[in-house]
């Protein structure tokens, strides 16, 4: 088992460094999904207020 | 393409991959003159490949980006790039640590090995300019002609060992033709590897796609909140 370290350290970066990035692309998906439907619900607010402001 | 599909693809990846696994780590023979260290091939083959084909994927995106002007294709080559980038820092870190043991260096002036550090900081170069850079049409047409030009590398890294004088192994074809793996099962074990990368490649491109068009989709949006807004104000 000589060398096994160095064996050990590839896979275990290859396989860290995967992780880490698919969690990183999930993290900030949802982050821009949440500021997505705050946002829609702003919009809907301006078009309703907006359609107030017309039928006065 | 649907979260749904996503999910299998997913699932599909983790198959692969801890079929590939066990064929590294249980099913294929240590090779005779490396030993253990030789497993480190497998992977690093791998993701060679993956950063090979999604370099390809940037260029083509680019020139398809430059003729019809779609933003699909310059998400899926800044996409591209991205996963690009990562799966040769892999290369580049998995090569050294086999190196240490089997050529005494972690890191030699070799033509394949500078060749792909080249290429590694050519993109580094296209991921700094779209970082910095606004999200503007321009700037997306600079990236494409970046990552056309920076492709040009990765057929030069391919016949590296053919032409120059390396100690860098031509593990699939070698100078005498055919193959440098001894024994079929290690074969089989670097094709697994292989689909189990390219399976993940694709996955991620997915996953990083769908989050650029989010990221445009937000980008618009509060652009209409701002108009509305005003509007608004106005009236």
């Amino acid at each position: 088992m000589e060398h096994f370290g160095f064996l050990w350290a590839a896979y275990s970066i290859i396989f860290t460094v995967i992780f880490l990035y698919v969690v990183f692309i999930w993290r900030r998906q949802s982050r821009i999904e949440s500021t997505i439907s705050a946002l829609e619900a702003k919009m809907a607010e301006l078009d309703a207020a907006s359609n107030r402001k017309r039928q006065n | 393409m649907t979260s749904r599909t996503a999910n299998l693809l997913g699932l599909l990846v983790l198959a692969l991959m801890l079929t590939a696994v066990f064929m590294v780590f249980y099913w294929v023979p240590t090779e005779a003159d490396q030993g253990i260290v030789q497993r480190i091939f497998y992977f690093h083959v791998a993701c060679a490949w993956v950063a090979f084909a999604a370099f390809g994927l940037v260029a083509i995106c680019g020139i398809l980006f430059l003729w019809l002007g779609q933003q699909i294709f310059d998400h899926l080559g800044y996409a591209s790039a991205e996963i690009g980038m990562v799966f040769c820092t892999l290369v580049l870190v998995t090569g050294s640590l086999w190196a240490k043991p089997i050529w005494g260096t972690w890191w030699t002036w070799d033509s394949r090995l500078t060749t792909t550090l080249i290429l590694w900081l050519l993109y580094g170069g296209y991921l700094m300019l779209r970082t910095m850079g606004d999200d503007t049409p321009q700037v997306a047409r600079f990236g494409a002609v970046v990552g056309i030009v920076a492709a040009a590398d990765v057929p030069v890294i391919i016949v590296s060992v053919r032409l120059w004088r390396t100690i860098h192994p031509a593990v699939l074809v070698t100078k005498q033709g055919g193959h440098g793996l001894q024994d079929p099962r290690m074969v089989v074990a670097l094709l697994v590897s292989l689909a189990a990368f390219t399976v993940l490649f694709l996955w991620i491109l997915m996953l990083r796609v769908a989050l650029l068009r989010a990221g445009s989709r937000l980008h618009k949006l509060a652009g209409e909140i701002a108009l509305a807004n005003a509007a608004l104000e106005d009236a």
